[in-house]
């Protein structure tokens, strides 16, 4: 087990080396480095001067050194000019003498955000736990919600109940979610449409709104109303692709033999459910679980936006936006990383559940 | 348990009458079982034989009230211990599944939980019914899994169902079964999916049960010899009702239907043979259960049919007077001459064999296996086929009989050429084909060699005519010149295999299994083949079919002077129409030699034990029991010295334990009689032949 996960460990390397240059590649394109420099020095530079700026900048040099310099694994370039050192780890008005050799992403040292003029490493983290709390209600709702349709769909198929819940976990994993949180707002967070006048007008809410329209006061504290539009958001389209999965799994072990040996040895309904069918039917749904999380991250983008609650997938498209290369690394480095830890958790975790599978 | 103590023992445990099932669909209701009825006594084991789609294991769901959504009982009772299961609730009910009425099903992997230890799967059965603490539970469980013959049972009680071997599994089955001490046992088909040797071993262990805690059984299968030696009485099913039954000695040997008849006499038996005495084949086809016809359902394919009398009204069951129970659905079984002997069949030469086309010499394939997950750790070595040599003479039929595993797939792979050869040479008429795979062979040798798959359903193309398929075959082969010319070589074809020429235009959904397999020897013959090898061609066919579709593989083989290579492991097919035999045991061949040489002493032990171990369903025949302990060893980690040594009975009449030691060499018997094992000449010359068969 532990070699196995070594192993697998040794691979993550290898492919988050792999993604990451192929970003470093994207983000770096020469007609990337030249909006940057005009954004950065002056917008109606020559394109002499641009040359001039990219030189200046360290930006010439070749692809593959400068991701050297990035990862941290290459010393940082450094220039003498005029008798001034400037370098990639040297900050404006230090002495050149006392910075690193090195500085990239294993010393720490993320890069300079332009937009937000903050260290890229501090936004992350921010930014990233805002997004982990709204992930986590997310998950907390989505999962169960949807292990608990899926199986009561899947155990009797057809039945009246399948019928239902289907229903509704085809509508909700069939509405995106700009399309559900506008909904959602409208609904719940409009003084003039939905519920709200309502409620309103019977003097049942304080407020003008049952649900404030935005989720900006959650970065502070999160509480049930300032959380839950956003929370609903998201997890209603994935509670009804999980549910789906589940109650395909489930119903395909509901016509397995083995059940039917089960009902034959006298074993009660729920017991047959609980005791025979649910782990065998959690095994498929549990990858598309664990494939969640990758797409919560890129999920958030959208729900952050329309929410205005500053997190990953807020930052993300500031950084896109604005031609922020050091932040879009960062985030590309932090989606790589998530991706893969949650393929590692959810490969060990597909061990403990299908007992044929046994890593050497 | 109230219900076990107030019931008469003298009464019938199980009373089905007249029950009817039908399964609803959207278009029609499709009658499943019609008029169906038989009685168990306590200790008794019936049988339930009949073709599939007969209706056999339907009656066998209804019993355990286990219909599924569509079917449904819509008319008699089904009596168990006086009591009527087609009322019950299903609370009644799941007390007495599991606890009264246990079933052994025919797919052991598939009916265990993959996901639950098996302690844990047979712990549930008593803690269920008889409210037992877990621990005692445990340990009672123990118990029956040593009782049904497992060894180590600890170790079989912490493991999953996919760490035992198929028979290990079956014998799980078995036991969570016996948990709870029923008095009626379901088995449906419960040997179809092992090994003979396995089987006989199970059956065995099914008689001894039934023994030791006299319970009753319905044993369902399509194997008539099996249910000679298990069974009491039988019951002969076809479309859905039964049309013989009685005591196992009386249908045997005094079969008053017509249908039960045909099914004797197109099954090999000891005394059949391919030129002098063949198999007759039913006619026609089973109907589909929504075209039966008018009166008797088996009337379309009787040869004792009168029309206006048989088709006029429904048919019924009528008591043969002076005998035990003993029934027919016929209505001139008064009439027809029973002992009548077989209308003279047309005797067929035995084609002259002539020179070598095929010759392999000591040929051997071995698979590397990586042990660890991700290619890591040490390479294991899998000796698949080991020291392999043989001829092959045009028109002779030479058949490779082994159990699952022993290597006989693969040899068919290597002389396909879908693998090449680790070492030793394949001479293809004078050509030397060993390391040439398929890719790189000519079109000329691959249409020279072609093959019969196991499965029809499987090897056609779904989604194209069958004529289209023909045609395909024709075209790669690179035969006729023009379309019409092959289209006109793929009717013909369809005559060779005696299939109505409208089939081309049929896709193989619409055709029966028999009839997809004459689909299969029409391709394989399309490029004019020399030798043909035919991968268990009949294993997955009814009785009946069987029969045709080896007497077509026959007939076609007289008409081109094909050679044909018998993949089996039915030694009764392999007797019946084979002319040499090749017994192979894991990877090893250990007996060559004529049909005669083969099927009579002296043996090698191996080819013994598999000739004990089939059923014979004649009741004349008398056999002598060798069961064949534990499994085959794996291939990966094969025993020392002679591969069969683990499982032999003859070991201790070698001295010095040369068996554990050294691999026996090939011994030349008789002429053409080869044989690898220590034995000496006496001992093998003193052996017993295997199956008598008593004068009549």
């Amino acid at each position: 087990m532990i070699v196995f996960v070594i192993r697998r460990i040794l691979t993550m390397v290898l492919t988050a080396l792999c993604l990451t240059f192929i970003v470093f590649y994207l983000t770096n394109l020469p007609a990337n480095l030249e909006k940057l420099a005009k954004s950065e020095a002056s917008a109606r530079m020559s394109d002499e001067d641009v040359t001039k700026w990219i030189e200046r900048n360290g930006y010439a040099t070749p692809v593959l050194q400068r991701y050297g310099e990035w990862l941290g694994i290459v010393p940082g370039w450094t220039r003498t000019e005029e008798g001034v050192t400037t370098g990639r780890c040297i900050p404006r008005g230090s002495d050149p003498a006392l910075a690193p050799s090195h500085c990239g992403i294993l010393q720490g040292d993320w890069g300079f955000s332009t937009v937000f003029k903050q260290p890229v490493s501090s936004i992350i983290a921010d930014r990233l736990s805002a997004t982990g709390w709204l992930m986590f209600w997310v998950m907390a709702v989505m999962v169960p919600t949807a292990l608990v349709i899926g199986v009561l769909s899947g155990m009797r198929e057809g039945s009246r109940l399948d019928r239902g819940l289907s229903i509704f976990s085809i509508a909700s994993t069939a509405t995106p979610e700009y399309v559900s949180g506008v909904v959602l707002i409208a609904l719940f967070a409009s003084a003039t449409t939905g519920i709200s006048p309502w409620l309103a007008e019977h003097g049942w809410i304080s407020g003008k709104t049952l649900f404030p329209g935005t989720a900006t006061s959650a970065m502070e504290n999160i509480t049930f109303w300032n959380f839950a539009l956003p929370v609903a958001t998201i997890a209603l389209y994935g509670t009804g692709y999980i549910a789906r999965m589940t109650r395909a799994s489930m119903t395909e072990v509901m016509t397995a033999q083995y059940i039917r040996t089960a009902r034959l040895k006298g074993v009660s309904f729920p017991n047959v459910v609980l005791k025979h069918a649910l782990r065998n039917a959690l095994i498929a749904p549990f990858t598309v679980i664990m494939l969640q999380f990758p797409w919560l991250l890129n999920g958030v983008v959208i729900v952050e936006t329309l929410f205005n609650y500053k997190g990953f997938g807020w930052t993300l498209v500031q950084a896109a936006g604005n031609n922020d290369i050091e932040l879009l690394l960062a985030c590309s480095v932090v989606a790589v990383f998530v991706v893969l830890v949650t393929q590692l958790i959810s490969d060990i975790g597909y061990v403990f559940l299908n007992p044929r599978i046994r890593v050497s | 348990m109230t219900a076990k103590t107030d019931w008469d023992p003298t009464k019938p445990i199980l009373e089905i009458e007249n029950l009817s099932i039908s399964f609803f669909t959207r278009l029609r209701e499709i009658p499943a079982v019609m008029d169906f009825s038989c009685t168990v006594m306590p200790g008794e084991a019936m049988g339930l034989v009949g073709e599939s789609g007969c209706g056999k294991s339907t009656v066998a769901l209804a019993v355990m009230r286990d219909l599924g959504k569509n079917g449904r009982i819509v008319g008699g009772s089904i009596k168990f211990k006086g009591r009527d299961l087609t009322t019950m609730s299903d609370e009644e009910l799941r007390h007495i599944r599991g606890s009264e009425i246990a079933m052994i099903y025919q797919e052991p992997m598939a009916s265990l939980n993959p996901a639950m230890k098996i302690g844990a799967q047979l712990a549930e059965v008593p803690m269920i019914h008889e409210g037992m603490a877990k621990e005692e539970a445990w340990k009672l469980a123990r118990q029956i899994v040593a009782d049904v013959r497992l060894p180590d049972p600890d170790r079989i009680l912490r493991a999953y169902p996919h760490q035992l071997s198929g028979g290990q599994q079956q014998r799980i089955v078995i036991a969570m079964a016996l948990m709870s001490k029923p008095a009626l046992l379901i088995l449906d088909e419960p040997t179809t999916a092992l090994d003979v040797t396995v089987e006989a071993g199970i059956v065995d262990l099914v008689k001894d049960l039934g023994e030791k805690y006299g319970t009753s059984m319905l044993f369902i299968s399509h194997n008539l010899g099996l249910v000679l030696e298990v069974c009491d009485r039988l019951c002969v099913m076809y479309s859905g009702e039964a049309v013989e039954t009685g005591s196992i000695k009386e249908v045997f040997d005094r079969m008053r239907h017509p249908y039960t008849q045909a099914l004797f006499r197109s099954i090999p038996l000891p005394g059949a043979d391919k030129n002098s005495r063949p198999l007759v084949a039913i006619p026609g086809n089973f109907p589909l259960p929504h075209e039966r016809p008018p009166g008797c359902n088996f009337g379309p394919r009787c040869s004792y049919f009168a029309s206006g009398r048989c088709d006029a009204q429904e048919i019924p069951m009528e008591v043969v007077p002076g005998s035990d129970r003993h029934a027919t659905r016929c209505l001139r079984w008064e009439e027809i001459d029973w002992n009548a002997p077989l209308k003279a069949a047309v005797k067929t030469e035995k084609s002259a064999i002539g020179r070598v086309v095929l010759k392999m010499d000591d040929l051997r394939k071995y698979y590397e296996v990586s042990a660890g997950l991700f290619g890591g750790g040490a390479k294991k070595v899998v000796k698949a086929n080991e020291t392999l040599s043989f001829e092959a003479h045009e028109g002779e039929t030479l058949a490779i009989v082994g159990e699952s595993g022993c290597g006989k797939s693969t040899f068919a792979k290597v002389l396909m050429g879908l693998e090449t050869a680790t070492s030793g040479s394949i001479m293809l008429f004078d050509e030397n084909v060993q390391s040439t795979p398929i890719q790189k062979r000519n079109t000329d040798t691959v249409s020279k060699v072609q093959m019969v798959f196991q499965n029809p359903f499987d090897t056609l193309n779904p989604s194209m005519t069958v004529g289209r398929q023909i045609v395909r075959a024709l075209e790669i082969f690179g035969e006729g010149k023009s379309d019409e010319e092959r289209r006109n070589r793929m009717l013909e074809l369809l005559d060779l295999v005696k299939l109505p020429r409208a089939f081309a235009d049929r896709m193989p959904r619409q055709l029966s299994g028999g009839q997809k397999q004459r689909v299969g020897i029409a391709r394989a013959f399309a490029g004019g083949a020399k030798i043909v090898v035919a991968d268990e061609p009949v294993s997955a066919l009814d009785v009946s079919v069987q029969a045709a579709v080896t007497d077509l593989l026959m007939e076609i083989q007289r008409k081109n002077k094909t050679t044909l290579l018998f993949i089996s492991h039915d030694l009764s097919i392999v007797r019946y129409l084979s002319d040499r035999v090749m017994v192979m045991y894991l990877g090893h061949v250990v007996e060559l030699g004529s049909t005669d040489q083969v099927f009579s002493p002296p043996y090698h032990p191996y080819t013994e034990a598999l000739l004990s171990a089939v059923p014979i369903a004649d009741t004349h025949v008398t056999k002598q029991r060798i069961v064949l302990e534990g499994d085959i060893p794996s291939a990966m980690n094969p025993p020392p010295g002679c591969p069969f040594q683990t499982r032999c009975r003859w070991k201790s009449k070698v001295p010095g334990g040369l068996c554990e030691r050294e691999m026996p060499p090939m011994k030349t018997l008789a002429a053409g009689h080869q044989i690898k094992c220590h034995l000496s000449d006496e001992i093998l010359n003193h052996m017993e032949p295997v199956i008598k068969i008593a004068a009549e």
